[in-house]
C-alpha cells in the first residue's frame, strides 16, 4: 500500500486518480501510524514552501518522513520534492527535510518565462530506477517557479529551460524526487509510477 | 526547451460533446469523457473542456465530467465557460481540473482574475479571450459567445490580464474561428508581443500545416482545435508529426 500523505495543500487527488488508473493500492492519509504501516510514501504539494512545511510539521509528519525515508521508498512530487531537500528561500529562508542535499531558489534568467509551464524533455544523469523503461525522448509535465540547486550529485534527471532545471533527485537509496508531475505526464509519467510501485 | 502545445478543446452542451461553426448552428455529437480518452491516446499535451450550458444544472454535469474524465487522462485539464466565481474555481480544480479558463466573466469583474492567481496560483488561470478585428484596424473583445462587443481594446485587455496575474491566454479569433482558414496570425502575433506570459492560438485551424504556420510566424505557445479533430478529419499525431519534420519542438 502506497500512503499519499494529505497534510492540507494541492491537488493530490489527480495522483489518487493515477495510481488507481495503475491498479496500485493507495490511500491519502495525513496519520503517522498509516505512513509507518505504508510500503511505499508518496509526498505531493502545490503552493508555497513555507506554508506547506509549517503543516507538515504541524501535523507531526516531519518527523516521520524523515524516519520512514530510511526504511521505505519515499517520492516526492512538485513541493513535495523540494521538500526533500535542505532549505529553501521561497519567501523565506526555511528549512526543508534535509533528506536530499540541496537548495530550492527562484528560476531566474532574462527573458525567462516564469513559471516554468509545459512539457520539457528529461536529460539523464546518475542511474535511476525510477527511470527505467522509458521512450528515448520522454516529456514530462512541469509547473513551476522555484526549482533545486546545489544538488548535483543526486541530480537523476534534468531538463534545459534557461540552464539546467533539476527533474528528478535521487539519494541513491530510498528517496526520490520529482519536481515534474508524473501524474500528468501522460504514459511516460505513468511508467516513473508504475517503477515507483515496483520497487516493493 | 518547452515543446509547442498542440491542444484540442471539447465544447461540452448539458454533458455532450458539440461543435460550432462561428458560434451558430451547434451540432452535437459525442461523450466527452470518451473522447478526451482519445484524444490522450493520440498524444494531446492538454484537453481543454468548454462548457456552453452555462446553467446552473449544466455546471454540475460538467463537473461529473472532469471528475471521470481525471480518472482515466493524464495530461493537464482545463475548463472553461460558464466560471464565474472564485467558489467556481475552486469546485472546478476540486473535480480535477488543473487549470480553469475565464472568459466574459474576467471582462465584467477582472477582480476574478486577480483572486483567482492569489488563491489558486496563476499557473491555474488561462484567460480565454474572443476577438474581432474593427473597421479602424485593430481589435476588440466580445463576450458572450461572441455576441457583444465590449468596445475593449484587445492589446490594452491583455496587458491588463497579464498584471492581474493570469497565467496564460487563450485567444480566439472571431473572424476566423469555424472558417478553416489558419488561425489569425497577425492577431496571434500582436498579442504575443503585448505580453510575456505564454499564449494559445485558437480558431481557424483548418488544414495540417496551419499549426506549424502559427508557431513558425509567431511566438505562440501552443495551438488548440476543436471540429478538426473531433470531425477526425486530422489526429494530433498527425499535426505533431508535421511539426516535427519542420524543426518545431513537440512532444
Amino acid at each position: 500500500m502506497i500512503a499519499i500523505v494529505d497534510y492540507g495543500a494541492g491537488n493530490i487527488f489527480s495522483v489518487k486518480n493515477a495510481l488507481d488508473y495503475l491498479g496500485m493500492e493507495s490511500k491519502l492519509t495525513d496519520n503517522p501510524a498509516e505512513l509507518e504501516a505504508a510500503d511505499e510514501v508518496i509526498l505531493p504539494g502545490v503552493g508555497a514552501f513555507p506554508a506547506a512545511m509549517k503543516m507538515l510539521e504541524a501535523k507531526g509528519l516531519a518527523t516521520v518522513l524523515k524516519e520512514q525515508a530510511q526504511k521505505k521508498p519515499l517520492l516526492g512530487i512538485c513541493l513535495g520534492m523540494q521538500m526533500l531537500l535542505e532549505k529553501s528561500y521561497e519567501f523565506e529562508e526555511c528549512a526543508g527535510l534535509g533528506l536530499i542535499p540541496g537548495t530550492v531558489e527562484r528560476m531566474d534568467a532574462p527573458g525567462l518565462i516564469i513559471p516554468h509551464m509545459g512539457w520539457n524533455k528529461l536529460e539523464m544523469g546518475i542511474p535511476c530506477p525510477l527511470l527505467r523503461n522509458l521512450p528515448a525522448e520522454s516529456y514530462v509535465y512541469f509547473v513551476h517557479s522555484y526549482a533545486a540547486r546545489n544538488c548535483e550529485n543526486a541530480l537523476a534527471a534534468w531538463v534545459e529551460y534557461g540552464g539546467k532545471v533539476p527533474a528528478m533527485v535521487y539519494d541513491g537509496g530510498h528517496v526520490f524526487g520529482a519536481q515534474f508531475h508524473p501524474e500528468k505526464s501522460g504514459e511516460v509519467g505513468l511508467q516513473i509510477l508504475r517503477n515507483f510501485g515496483g520497487l516493493v | 526547451m518547452l515543446a509547442k502545445r498542440i491542444i484540442p478543446c471539447l465544447d461540452v452542451r448539458d454533458g455532450k460533446v458539440v461543435k460550432g461553426v462561428n458560434f451558430e448552428g451547434i451540432r452535437e455529437v459525442g461523450d466527452p469523457v470518451e473522447c478526451a480518452a482519445e484524444y490522450n491516446k493520440q498524444g494531446a499535451d492538454e484537453i481543454v473542456f468548454y462548457d456552453i450550458t452555462a446553467s446552473h444544472e449544466g455546471r454540475g454535469v460538467m463537473l461529473d465530467v472532469v471528475r471521470e474524465t481525471a480518472k482515466r487522462v493524464f495530461v493537464p485539464l482545463t475548463v472553461g465557460g460558464g466560471i464565474k466565481t472564485v467558489d467556481d474555481i475552486r469546485e472546478t480544480l476540486r473535480a480535477g481540473a488543473d487549470k480553469v479558463s475565464v472568459n466574459s466573466q474576467a471582462v465584467k469583474n477582472p477582480q476574478l482574475i486577480k483572486d483567482g492567481a492569489d488563491i489558486f496560483g496563476s499557473q491555474c488561470i488561462c484567460v480565454g479571450i474572443d476577438a474581432k478585428k474593427t473597421p479602424a484596424g485593430n481589435w476588440t473583445v466580445y463576450i458572450n459567445g461572441g455576441r457583444i462587443d465590449m468596445q475593449l481594446d484587445l492589446l490594452d485587455w491583455v496587458r491588463q490580464i497579464e498584471q492581474l496575474g493570469a497565467g496564460e491566454i487563450c485567444l480566439n479569433s472571431i473572424d476566423t474561428d469555424g472558417v478553416k482558414g489558419g488561425f489569425d496570425l497577425p492577431m496571434l502575433k500582436a498579442v504575443v508581443d503585448a505580453v510575456s506570459i505564454p499564449v494559445i492560438a485558437s480558431g481557424g485551424a483548418g488544414k495540417l500545416g496551419d499549426f506549424a504556420e502559427a508557431f513558425e510566424k509567431t511566438d505562440c505557445s501552443a495551438a488548440l482545435a476543436a471540429s478538426l479533430f473531433h470531425f477526425r478529419e486530422l489526429t494530433v499525431q498527425q499535426v505533431k508529426d508535421d511539426c516535427r519534420s519542420k524543426g518545431i519542438i513537440v512532444r
